[in-house]
C-alpha cells in the first residue's frame, strides 16, 4: 500500500485511462486536489474516460467525492465515463456519493448595496418604533402590577424584593464607593491644578460640591448600575425565557411582570437613590483628601467652604433624578431580557443592547432633567 | 486505515472514574469490536454518559487503561477529531454558525482545502444524512429537533472518523423520525465502515440497529451480547430493564 496517493493518466487516442492509487482520504486532501486538477485538461480533451479503481488502498467520503467529480467532468457534454475495478467495500460509498450534489441551488444574486443600505435604514427605523412600543408596554405592565400590589399589598413578592435589594444594592456598595471616591479625587485634583494659575483654588470646592451632587454622583452610579445589575437582569430573564421558565409561570396563572419584573425594578428604584447618596459622599470625601494632601486645604476649611458652596437644592436635584434613571434601567433591562430568542448568541446580543441602550437613555434623561431644573430655577 | 487491522476499535480495562467520594465506574472493562454497533444501556445517572465522556477524554479517569484503534488514550489527544466523531444529546451545534459552517468547521480546522471543495463536501455530508442543500444556510436555532440531530451527525462525520459516539441519538424524536434516524445510522455505518458506540434508552433502536448491547449497572458491565442473549440474562437489573412493563409491551408487539 502506498503512503502517498497517486493518479496515473494513460491516454490512448481519444480515450483516457485514469488509475488512482494509494490512500484517497481526507488526510491527503491537498495532494488529491492537485492530482485531480492536473488531469483536468486531459479529461476535458478525451471522448471517453475509464476510471480504474482497483489500485485504491483507502477511500473516504472526501476521496470518493474527488473521484466522482472527475467522473462527472468526464461524462459532461455527451462524452462517456466508466468506473471499473471498484472494490466491494468501496462500492457502497461510491454509490452514495453519486447521489449527492446533484441539485445544488443557484447561489443568491448579490444584492444591490444601495438597496441593502436603504433596507437596513428602513428596518432600523421600524425597529426604533418597536423599541419605543416595547418600552411603553413594559412601563404600562409595571404600572398595572403596581396598582395590583396597592390594592392587595400582600401580593407583593417581599422575599424576592429583599433579595434583589441585597444583590443590586448592598453588594454593589464597595465598587461604587471605590469608583466615586476616585472620580471625586480626580475632579478635585484637576480643579486645584488649573484654578491655581489664576488664584481661584478655593473655588475648587464649589466645583466639586456642585458637580458631584447635581450631576456626576448620580450619573456615574446609574451607569455603574446599568452595567452591573442591568446586564444581570437581562441575562437572567433571557435564560429563563430560553428554558421556557417564563412560559411555565404564565401557564400557572401567574403574571411574569408581577413575579419577576416588579421586584427587580422596584429594588432598582429603591436602591439607586441610596447608592447615589453613598456615591456622592464618597466623591466628596475623595475631593477632601485631595484638598488636604494636594491643595494644602485642611478638612475644616474644606467643610466650611463646602457648607457655603452647596445647598440642599443641589442635593435634591441630584437625588430626584435617581429613581427615574433606575426605572429606565430596569425597564430596558427586563424588556430586553424578554426579547431573547432561542440561541446563546441572541442572549449575548440582547445583553449588550440592554447595557448600551440603558446607558444612552440615562444620559439623555440627565440632559432633559438639566433643562427642566434650569427652567424651574433649581 | 493503514497498519495492522485491530480487531477491537475500543478496549477499556479496569476503568475507575469517580467524583469526590462517589465512584461511578468501578473497574469496568469493555471491548468494542471493529465495525459493530454497540448499544449501551444503564439506569439514568448510572454512568453511561460518564463512560462515553471518559473514553473521549472529557472526564479524567482515576485508574485503568483505554485503547482506541490500538492506541492508548491519555487525556485529550491532538488528532481526536480524525479518530472519532461525537453526536451530543442536544446536538451541540455552534449557534453562531450556519449549518454549512458547522459541518465545515472540522474540515477547516484540520485540513487545508479549497473553499469550493469544502462547500461540496459539506453539501455531500448534508445530503448523506438526508438534508436538502437549501437547509445549508439556516442557523441551528431555525432547525427542528430531528434536523438538529442530522446536522450534528453530518458534523461528527465530516472527517470520516472510524468511530462514532452517539449519546441518546433518538431521544426527543418522534417514533417515525427516530426510526428514520436508526436506519440512517445503519446505512452510514455500512457505507463508511464505522464502529458505532451508542448510549441509548430506546428499546426499538437496541433491537433494530445494535449488533451487541452492553448493560451497565453498579459501575460495571454486567451483561454484553446480542439482544437475544441479553433478554435471557439472569442479572436482576437487566431482567428488570428488559422485562419491565414497558419493555414487555414492546417486545410483545415485535413478536
Amino acid at each position: 500500500m502506498n503512503s502517498e496517493p497517486l493518479l496515473l493518466a494513460t491516454p490512448s487516442g481519444d480515450a483516457l485511462n485514469l488509475r488512482p492509487e494509494g490512500p484517497w482520504t481526507a488526510a491527503n486532501v491537498a495532494t488529491l486536489e492537485t492530482l485531480s486538477r492536473s488531469v483536468g485538461a486531459d479529461v476535458d480533451r478525451s471522448r471517453s474516460v475509464t476510471l480504474d479503481m482497483s489500485g485504491v488502498g483507502a477511500l473516504d467520503t472526501l476521496g470518493a467525492w474527488v473521484l466522482e467529480k472527475l467522473t462527472r467532468r468526464a461524462a459532461s457534454s455527451g462524452r462517456s465515463a466508466e468506473l471499473v475495478g471498484v472494490a466491494d467495500h468501496f462500492s457502497g460509498l461510491m454509490d452514495e456519493v453519486r447521489q449527492v450534489n446533484r441539485h445544488t441551488p443557484a447561489p443568491a444574486a448579490a444584492p444591490n448595496p444601495v438597496l441593502l443600505w436603504l433596507n437596513d435604514l428602513g428596518k432600523s427605523t421600524i425597529g426604533a418604533r418597536e423599541d419605543i412600543a416595547v418600552f411603553l408596554q413594559m412601563l404600562g405592565a409595571l404600572f398595572t402590577a403596581v396598582i395590583g400590589v396597592l390594592r392587595r399589598p400582600r401580593s407583593l413578592r417581599l422575599t424576592s424584593l429583599v433579595y434583589q435589594l441585597y444583590r443590586i444594592g448592598w453588594q454593589a456598595i464597595p465598587i461604587i464607593v471605590l469608583i466615586t471616591f476616585l472620580i471625586g479625587a480626580i475632579i478635585a485634583q484637576q480643579g486645584f491644578f488649573h484654578f491655581r494659575r489664576f488664584g481661584a483654588e478655593s473655588y475648587t470646592v464649589d466645583m466639586v460640591g456642585i458637580l458631584v451632587l447635581r450631576e456626576l454622583g448620580v450619573l456615574i452610579v446609574a451607569i455603574m448600575v446599568a452595567g452591573r445589575s442591568g446586564s444581570a437582569y437581562t441575562a437572567e430573564l433571557g435564560s429563563m425565557k430560553m428554558r421556557e421558565e417564563i412560559d411555565a409561570l404564565s401557564t400557572m396563572g401567574l403574571d411574569p411582570v408581577h413575579v419577576l419584573i416588579l421586584p427587580r425594578v422596584a429594588a432598582l428604584v429603591i436602591a439607586l437613590p441610596i447608592l447615589a447618596f453613598i456615591g456622592s459622599i464618597a466623591a466628596l470625601y475623595g475631593g477632601g483628601l485631595v484638598a488636604q494632601f494636594y491643595g494644602d486645604m485642611g478638612p475644616a476649611i474644606y467643610i466650611a467652604r463646602l457648607h457655603e458652596a452647596i445647598s440642599v437644592t443641589h442635593f435634591e436635584v441630584g437625588i430626584l433624578k435617581a429613581p427615574f434613571m433606575a426605572l429606565v434601567i430596569g425597564i430596558v433591562a427586563c424588556s430586553e431580557g424578554l426579547r431573547v430568542k432561542g440561541s446563546a448568541e441572541s442572549l449575548g446580543r440582547q445583553t449588550t443592547t440592554s447595557v448600551v441602550k440603558s446607558i444612552f437613555l440615562v444620559i439623555v434623561l440627565d440632559g432633559l432633567f438639566a433643562i427642566f431644573f434650569a427652567s424651574i430655577g433649581m | 486505515m493503514e497498519g495492522t487491522q485491530e480487531e477491537f476499535a475500543i478496549r477499556v480495562r479496569d476503568l475507575v472514574v469517580g467524583f469526590g467520594r462517589q465512584t461511578v465506574l468501578d473497574h469496568l472493562s469493555l471491548d468494542v469490536r471493529r465495525g459493530e454497533i454497540l448499544g449501551l444501556v444503564g439506569a439514568s445517572g448510572g454512568g453511561k454518559s460518564v463512560l462515553m465522556r471518559t473514553i473521549i477524554g472529557l472526564i479524567p479517569r482515576q485508574g485503568g487503561t483505554i485503547e482506541v484503534m490500538g492506541q492508548p488514550i491519555g487525556g485529550r489527544t491532538q488528532d481526536a477529531a480524525t479518530t472519532w466523531g461525537i453526536l451530543f444529546q442536544q446536538g451541540a451545534l455552534f449557534s453562531s454558525l450556519t449549518v454549512r459552517q458547522n459541518v465545515q468547521f472540522p474540515l477547516r480546522e484540520n485540513l487545508v482545502l479549497s473553499p469550493e471543495l469544502m462547500d461540496e463536501i459539506a453539501i455531500a455530508k448534508l445530503e448523506m444524512v438526508g438534508l436538502r442543500p437549501q437547509d445549508a444556510d439556516k442557523y441551528p436555532a431555525e432547525l427542528s429537533g430531528g434536523m438538529t440531530k442530522r446536522v450534528a451527525l453530518a458534523r461528527a462525520l465530516a472527517l470520516d472518523p472510524p468511530i462514532l459516539f452517539l449519546d441518546e441519538p433518538t431521544s426527543g424524536l418522534d417514533p417515525i423520525a427516530a426510526g428514520d434516524f436508526d436506519a440512517l445510522i445503519r446505512t452510514l455505518q455500512k457505507t463508511l465502515g464505522l464502529t458505532v458506540f451508542m448510549v441509548t434508552h430506546d428499546l426499538a433502536s437496541l433491537t433494530t440497529v445494535c449488533d451487541r448491547v452492553a448493560a451497565l449497572a453498579d459501575g460495571k458491565i454486567v451483561a454484553i451480547g446480542p439482544m437475544r442473549e441479553l433478554l435471557q440474562s439472569e442479572h436482576p437489573w437487566v431482567r428488570a430493564y428488559f422485562h419491565g412493563k414497558r419493555s414487555q409491551m414492546l417486545q410483545h408487539q415485535m413478536r
